[in-house]
């Protein structure tokens, strides 16, 4: 790990972006991805021939086009694999949530892939690359659930 | 049959360039049309002569600007697809046209207006689609947060720091010192820029490109023609635009492999290029490289082979990319970050005039220029002009 890197606002706790910011589009094929969300359960999709995943859910798979799909139980745990500190707000509104930590996670049993959410309740001194990661949920006033992740101690 | 040498650059225009929100009360269709007029007048042709054009990010209204300019005739209208990533690329859609016999004498012109204030609620802002809502919904609202995540991976990856991202903003902001036309006109220390407001870390301020208001066109014509016009022609010597099918969608989809995450998406464009053109990163003089944000010039740099893969950092602190002494002066008009973020077309202008030896900072018998489209999804860049 690279020794230079050092936090911005280190001793803040990382908030949730703010709910409002987007409303969850879906469509058939991502809706069983959010549907489980809602059940407070992080689903991978696998393709029902060669098993390869992919994130988000698209009509076919790449690698054989089969629109097959298995919605595999994740274990909801993972791994930092890059981050971002947002330390200025781009517009007034969003100020109360600063600073909050957008970031990549590779799914544990997610067949490599990464999902975009956010570390939440963490010093962000703490927050690393390579640091692992549980999921945690959030759920919306508009009916919506997302993911969210938490550090693991130790 | 290629593209290659086929076409040039005969003329360039733009208007002046502005903080957002600074153009008003001139309409954005009319800054395009003081563009389009410039560069035609400045190739020695007539509106009159111009039957095509050629866009990028998303284009313009042909219908509208043949309107407005009194052209008698469009025979080609073509807009790259993405958004500024096209910029290098829609000279080579222009230079297809002219070679394809479609057109002979197609402009590409790009403007920039926006509002004096960005402020807006969320949801109006950000409106999401089902792939669009797997990355908003954390917040990812602009492209130097998203950006930032690969500058942080590479900062973990290849012990790239942020020094070294100060050394692009400071090198591209002495360039912009000597340029009128540049809007910023303060020197930069280390210490400005260690002092700058972190905006999304490591991304701070000054590693952001400016905003904007202005246009800038340029006109193609074929090879044969252009010896003939007013300027020396600034020859399209490569044009490709593309990118690698595991780079994608990239920023709204961060599963690249891990080779490809820490990049700008430029590797098969680059290849591509340098083989169109039949040269290499050494046989470049000057680069006007995409510089939407610092960190993405040193991967870039990476990409277009002037060091290697991780050695970008490096390479910009050891002076490499200095109008003054460097062995490959990079954004010699202040680029993005300190001139004017018009796109990337204002680095297609500054390419023209190293060319024809007329910039502000020349570079000493400038031969060959590399002009890279931005870092972005599919499609990404690149064009090399040859004198
Ligand atoms: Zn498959």
């Amino acid at each position: 790990m690279n020794a230079q890197v050092i936090n911005s606002m280190p001793d803040a706790i990382s908030k949730a972006p703010p709910e409002e910011m987007v409303h969850i589009a879906t469509d058939q094929w991502t809706q069983p991805f959010w549907d489980a969300a809602k059940q407070h359960k992080l689903v991978g999709a696998k393709c029902g021939n060669c098993g390869k995943f992919r994130l988000p859910p698209s009509p076919m798979c790449p690698k054989c086009h089969s629109q097959k799909i298995d919605w595999v139980h994740l274990s909801g745990e993972g791994t930092i694999y890059t981050y971002t500190i947002i330390t200025r707000a781009m517009s007034p509104a969003v100020e109360p949530y600063i600073p909050y930590v957008p970031a990549v996670i590779t799914l544990e049993g997610g067949g490599g892939t990464r999902l975009v959410s956010n570390i939440v309740g963490a010093r962000v001194g703490d927050i690393a690359i390579g640091g692992k990661v549980r999921v945690i949920w959030e759920d919306h006033k508009d009916g919506m659930t997302v993911p969210h992740f938490e550090l693991v101690p130790g | 049959m290629t593209i290659k040498d086929k076409t040039a650059i005969v003329g360039i225009g733009a208007t002046p360039y502005t903080k957002r929100g600074q153009s008003a009360p001139q309409t954005m269709e009319e800054l395009i049309a003081k563009a389009v007029l410039k560069a035609v007048d400045d190739a020695g042709l007539k509106i009159t002569d111009v039957d095509g054009f050629a866009y990028f990010a998303g284009g313009h209204d042909t219908s509208l600007l043949t309107e407005i300019l009194g052209i008698p005739e469009i025979r080609f209208t073509a807009t790259l697809t993405g958004a500024g990533g096209g910029s290098a690329g829609a000279l080579g859609l222009a230079a297809s046209a002219i070679v394809g016999g479609l057109a002979k004498t197609v402009v590409v012109v790009c403007g920039v207006q926006q509002a004096v204030l960005r402020y807006g609620t969320y949801s109006s802002s950000h409106p999401a689609d089902p792939y669009s809502s797997f990355y908003l919904y954390s917040g990812l609202v602009s492209p130097g947060q998203a950006f930032a995540l690969l500058a942080r991976r590479h900062m973990h990856l290849y012990g790239t720091t942020r020094e070294q991202f100060a050394e692009v903003a400071m090198s591209t902001r002495l360039n912009a010192l000597s340029n009128p036309a540049a809007l910023m006109k303060k020197p930069m220390s280390k210490e400005d820029y260690f002092n700058a407001p972190m905006i999304s870390d490591p991304h701070c301020l000054f590693d952001f490109c400016l905003e904007t208001d202005g246009a800038v066109a340029a006109v193609v014509t074929s090879s044969e023609r252009a010896k003939d016009l007013k300027q020396k022609p600034a020859y399209i010597l490569a044009s490709t635009h593309g990118g690698d099918g595991n780079w994608g969608r990239s920023l709204y989809w961060f599963n690249m492999p891990d080779d490809l995450f820490t990049s700008s998406g430029h590797n098969t464009v680059a290849k591509q290029l340098y083989e169109m053109a039949g040269v290499g990163p050494k046989d470049i003089d000057v680069a006007q490289i995409y510089d939407h944000f610092t960190s993405q010039v040193i991967m870039q740099l990476e990409d277009y082979g002037f060091c290697k893969r991780g050695e970008g950092g490096p390479f910009v602190a050891s002076g490499a990319i200095r109008h003054k002494g460097g062995s490959i002066p990079v954004n010699t008009d202040g680029g993005q970050l300190s001139c004017a973020y018009i796109w990337g077309m204002s680095h297609v202008k500054e390419a023209v005039e190293q060319i024809r030896g007329t910039a502000v900072n020349q570079v000493k018998d400038a031969e060959l220029c590399l002009v890279t489209g931005g870092p972005s999804n599919i499609p990404m860049s690149g064009l090399i002009l040859r004198r």
